[in-house]
């Protein structure tokens, strides 16, 4: 079955954060809560799996030397809508993720998928496509968002998990654990990759 | 405050309080990319200068000229990345026809800066209200937009000099690549928040 082996590829196999190693402004900078980790996942992947779909609907359309236009403005189109409907309906999360609604739009892993995947596949495995690498991106912001919340503040999206005692690492939030957390997330999946592959 | 010092207290901000690579998680990709050797780091941060000027530029007088007076704000990233892309052809062709030399210099760069996150960034803090509920005017737009450009090139130089003196360190295996990188890049995010405390 394709439909499925798209589906899961980008879960594991294909992760574009710890594999593919694509988007990272928003990994590292919308990591700092679970909360704002899903909410970063959740429209990073409603635009990549609706991009996707358009985007291998006109294909065939849309000439050669004008493509990469062509898909910018077909993600732009639909990140706005994430924007504005966020900032109706979620205007906490809308403010937390600030910047970084609007810059899904040069976000490469969606860009990348277009370009790799959605311009040359049939429309149901670009849908599959789309929802694998999504969950695959929601995935790897909560495993970082959860190291980076539990040392940080002590929480996990917003319950407490620590002892009463425990004195927050403030650093875990703050840039510097940002870029820390990643890069020793990255050895340790390297490491796992040397010994298991 | 004089217009004077406000140009100062804008381009010390821009470079090391709100630096947009330590501090703003904006340009990561070129910032990793190509900070393995210094040439190829000082082309990439000159072309990402140039580009981030012209484009905040002409971001903050399409959005104040066209976009405001026809109620159009709600279309802002859209304008905003056409003109980026659009403004990097033009720049490429220029380059290519008038500075053959420069087009050397920074020709494999320029079509990259497209999807440089950090300049459709710049471009949407411009249009952002400050604290105090003011927007950066036309002359104020155009130099953060150089002076967020002089802060990634100054960083981005000092990781591919400290890259180039340990690219032959003896590393664990699983260290290689992206992962010593994003630790060193952390180390100077450490040193950079230093700056955080410096009240202007």
């Amino acid at each position: 079955m394709s439909f499925m082996k798209e589906l899961t590829k980008g879960i594991v196999k294909e992760n574009p954060i710890f594999v593919l190693v694509l988007g990272m402004c928003p990994t590292l900078a919308t990591t700092t809560s679970v909360n704002n980790a899903l909410g970063m996942g959740l429209a990073a992947t409603f635009v990549l799996v609706c991009s996707n779909i358009i985007i291998s609907m006109i294909r065939n359309i849309i000439p050669n030397k004008i493509r990469i236009p062509s898909y910018i403005i077909v993600i732009a189109a639909f990140v706005s809508i994430v924007d504005m409907v966020m900032a109706a309906y979620l205007p906490d999360l809308h403010k937390a993720l600030g910047l970084f609604i609007p810059l899904i739009v040069v976000n490469c892993i969606i860009m990348g998928r277009a370009e790799a995947f959605a311009s040359k596949n049939s429309v149901m495995d670009s849908m599959a496509d789309g929802i694998g690498m999504g969950i695959g991106f929601t995935l790897a912001l909560i495993l970082m968002s959860s190291i980076r919340e539990i040392l940080g503040s002590g929480t996990w999206a917003g319950m407490k998990v620590m002892p009463v005692t425990y004195d927050p690492m403030l650093v875990a939030i703050l840039t510097p654990g940002a870029f820390i957390t990643l890069g020793l997330l990255m050895a340790g999946i390297n490491m796992l990759k040397e010994k298991f592959l | 405050m004089n217009t004077l010092s406000q140009i100062l207290v804008l381009a010390i901000s821009a470079i090391f309080i709100q630096n947009l690579v330590l501090s703003r998680f904006l340009g990561l990709c070129p910032y990793l990319g190509v900070s393995t050797k210094m040439d190829s780091a000082f082309g990439m941060g000159m072309a990402v200068i140039f580009v981030m000027t012209m484009s905040s530029a002409f971001c903050s007088l399409i959005y104040k000229y066209l976009l405001v007076p026809y109620n159009l704000t709600y279309l802002s990233t859209l304008a905003f990345i056409l003109t980026i892309a659009a403004l990097v052809q033009f720049v490429e062709m220029f380059i290519l026809k008038n500075a053959p030399s420069l087009y050397k210099a920074l020709g494999v760069y320029l079509p990259l800066i497209t999807t440089n996150c950090a300049v459709l960034g710049v471009a949407i803090i411009n249009i952002t209200p400050l604290p105090d509920g003011s927007t950066y005017n036309f002359l104020f737009a155009t130099l953060n937009g150089f002076f967020s450009g002089v802060g990634f090139t100054f960083v981005l130089l000092v990781m591919a000099a400290i890259r180039e003196r340990l690219a032959l360190v003896d590393l664990p295996k699983s260290m290689h690549g992206f992962a010593h990188g994003m630790i060193l890049a952390g180390t100077m995010a450490l040193a950079f928040s230093g700056f955080v405390g410096l009240k202007i």
